[in-house]
């Protein structure tokens, strides 16, 4: 036998050229990846920071007072908290039963070719950004919905006030509702509506008795996203919701407020005026952190519920 | 749902499947439901017609008195020379930093994340911080701009202008838009069939060589769109701009030089449209809305363009 040549490990690993050019390429996108870990870091981070200046230094009394100036070293954490889950209230009124009327109808009723139509529309409320919403929600919400409704309950009403922000931050949130909802109801499998039909179910009820059951986590999970968005919304109550500089403690959607959001914008509009100024600009990082909590909690458990229509499915 | 399917004290059957089939009923109660249903998707219709018919009422006489001046113009006190020409450049300024930042790195964390990280610890971490920070507030990344950019490396990214600079806000845009493009360019990644992966693999492509020659090429048209889209979210995006100083109400022309803007005072289009809504003078209701049309005819048209791109180059496999 005549000697061949032996393959060996050592000819099967390729050009140590492109070994090496492989293990740069890999580790460059794994630093890209990185980088999104780092950004959180630096949100943790800077926000702790300044927020913890805050919490060191300001008179316990001065965060349960009648209202939020930060001005006037009035830091009542209950106002802001109130106004922001008023706004975000009025707004899922507004949206839950828009957005999962829209995701019903698109998902079950709506022919493929009607639903290429009619989706579009959606997608398009979705991409106005919520600047013109917030001057919408001033020049024509406000004086046309919000204040004659106010006007008839409690007399006069000011144009600025928490219940128009609310029902701008709905429009801004209910195509957010339905695509959420409307996924999670197209993922219910038609073996399932078939069933209903074989049984003798109209539409009618299969849509409400077994569709929407079957969909429900991804429908809660549509709500949840929705609520923290609203919750997170700033330039439409900036604009609209009239607390501009501060508020006393409110509940009435129909009475100007100030949300978490809108209270970090007021201290910062303008040009220079958010440094300097004593515990203002900690207190901006201080509400960041609770807005920061409060979204990241919701955020998470529908991030769960979306997982169990994934796991079912 | 167990009651309805539970036979009710019901007419002989013979009965009911003749009626059943003899005489076409009008189910009013199911129409009623339908006609719920579709009414709340026309509502949505009605607000964006609404919406629409009153920018267009409010804005168009500026147009038809200044026409493109309007657009060209700076910013002023006086409501007759005010205009929008100095945020389009600073909005357009913005947008090419925001695609310098947010381009490669999302797509190429979203390429290590589809392509070659294994399911690891780490790996799943990674995506649940994503999808975390998507959700995360834009008023948030304001606040993380203004402790980060303008604060602490304020002698970096604005040495003239307290660090309120187009480079702050073009980074901090960036940042917010960032797990928005990471998330469209891995669905346009996962959606390229492992098939074509393993052609390249099998005749031993290494991994970026089946990436580049072959991934790449399948996705990109999604990946396009992904990132117009949040290019189109960046440029309407006014929160966290006002924390980073985007919201100067006046910014000195001059014969500045395009390096000196970069790091000096700007306006952007959504923070000048929300000063000028906050003016109490009503001339400035027609500007505003004028303003609108332009932000708004922007983001329609970007919007399109990924739709269609979309649309043209979907592909089922």
């Amino acid at each position: 036998m005549t000697d061949q040549p032996r393959l060996t490990h050592e000819d099967l690993r390729g050009s140590s050229a492109r070994r090496r050019r492989e293990l740069m390429v890999r580790s460059l996108f794994l630093s890209a990846a990185a980088v999104s870990v780092i950004i959180s870091a630096l949100i943790i981070v800077s926000l702790v920071g300044e927020a913890w200046n805050f919490i060191s230094q300001v008179d316990p009394g001065n965060l349960r007072t009648d209202g939020w100036f930060p001005r006037r070293d009035m830091f009542d954490i209950g106002t802001i908290v109130a106004g922001t889950l008023v706004v975000a209230g009025v707004g899922l009124i507004v949206a839950i039963p828009l957005g999962l009327g829209a995701a019903i109808y698109l998902a079950e009723y709506a022919s493929p070719r009607w639903r290429g139509t009619l989706k579009p529309i959606l997608e398009m409320l979705a991409a106005v950004p919520s600047v013109v919403l917030g001057f919408f929600a001033l020049v024509v919400i406000s004086p046309t919905i919000a204040q004659p409704v106010c006007d008839a309950f409690t007399g006069a009403s000011p144009i600025f006030s928490m219940g128009a922000a609310g029902l701008a931050v709905g429009i801004l949130i209910t195509p957010l509702v339905a695509s959420i909802a409307e996924d999670a109801m197209y993922a219910v499998p038609n073996s399932l509506r078939e069933a209903a039909y074989g049984l003798g179910a109209r539409k009618r009820a299969t849509s409400l008795r077994v569709v929407i059951p079957a969909a429900v986590s991804g429908i809660m999970a549509a709500i949840i996203v929705g609520a923290s968005r609203a919750i997170g919304e700033t330039m439409i109550v900036a604009m609209a919701a009239g607390g501009t500089g501060g508020s006393l403690f409110q509940l009435n959607p129909c009475q100007p407020g100030q949300t978490m959001t809108a209270a970090i914008t007021a201290l910062a509009t303008g040009s220079d005026r958010v440094r300097g100024a004593d515990l203002a600009y900690p207190s901006l990082f201080f509400v960041g952190i609770l807005l920061f909590v409060f979204t990241l909690v919701l955020n998470m458990i529908s991030e769960r519920f979306v997982r169990r229509v994934r796991l079912r499915y | 749902m167990a009651d309805t399917l539970r036979p009710q004290a019901a007419p002989p059957a013979a009965d009911l499947v003749r009626r059943a089939i003899s005489g076409r009923r009008v189910d009013i109660g199911a129409r009623l439901f339908e006609g719920i249903l579709l009414f709340s998707l026309l509502i949505a219709l009605a607000i964006l017609v609404v919406l629409m018919a009153d920018v267009i009422g409010r804005g168009w006489v500026v147009y038809a008195e200044r026409g493109t001046e309007f657009l060209t113009s700076g910013n002023s006190r006086d409501p007759a020379q005010a205009g929008v020409g100095q945020a389009l450049f600073g909005s357009l300024a913005l947008m090419v930093i925001v695609a310098i930042v947010s381009f490669p790195l999302g797509i190429g964390a979203a390429i290590y994340l589809e392509e070659y990280a294994r399911d690891s610890p780490l790996t799943r971490f990674i995506t649940v911080n994503i999808r975390n920070l998507a959700g995360v507030p834009a008023i948030v990344y304001g606040l993380l701009g203004l402790a980060v950019f303008v604060v602490a490396l304020g002698d970096l990214t604005g040495p003239n202008s307290n660090g309120r600079s187009i480079i702050s806000g073009g980074l901090t845009l960036g940042i917010v838009v960032l797990p928005l493009v990471i998330i469209t360019a891995s669905e346009a990644l996962r959606a390229v069939p492992d098939t074509i992966r393993e052609a390249a693999l099998g005749v031993g492509a290494t991994r970026w060589e089946t990436i580049r020659s072959h991934v790449l090429p399948y996705a990109a048209p999604g990946i396009l769109t992904g990132t117009i889209l949040s290019m189109a979210r960046a440029f309407g995006e006014a929160a966290p701009l006002i924390m980073v100083g985007g919201a100067a109400s006046f910014v000195a022309a001059g014969d500045a030089n395009l390096i000196d803007q970069l790091f000096g005072p700007y306006m952007a289009m959504p923070t000048l449209v929300y000063n000028w809504a906050g003016l109490p003078n009503q001339e400035f209701r027609a500007l505003t809305s004028a303003g609108i049309m332009a932000l708004m005819t922007t983001i329609l048209l970007v919007n399109g363009i990924a739709i269609l791109l979309r649309n043209r180059y979907a592909r089922r496999w």
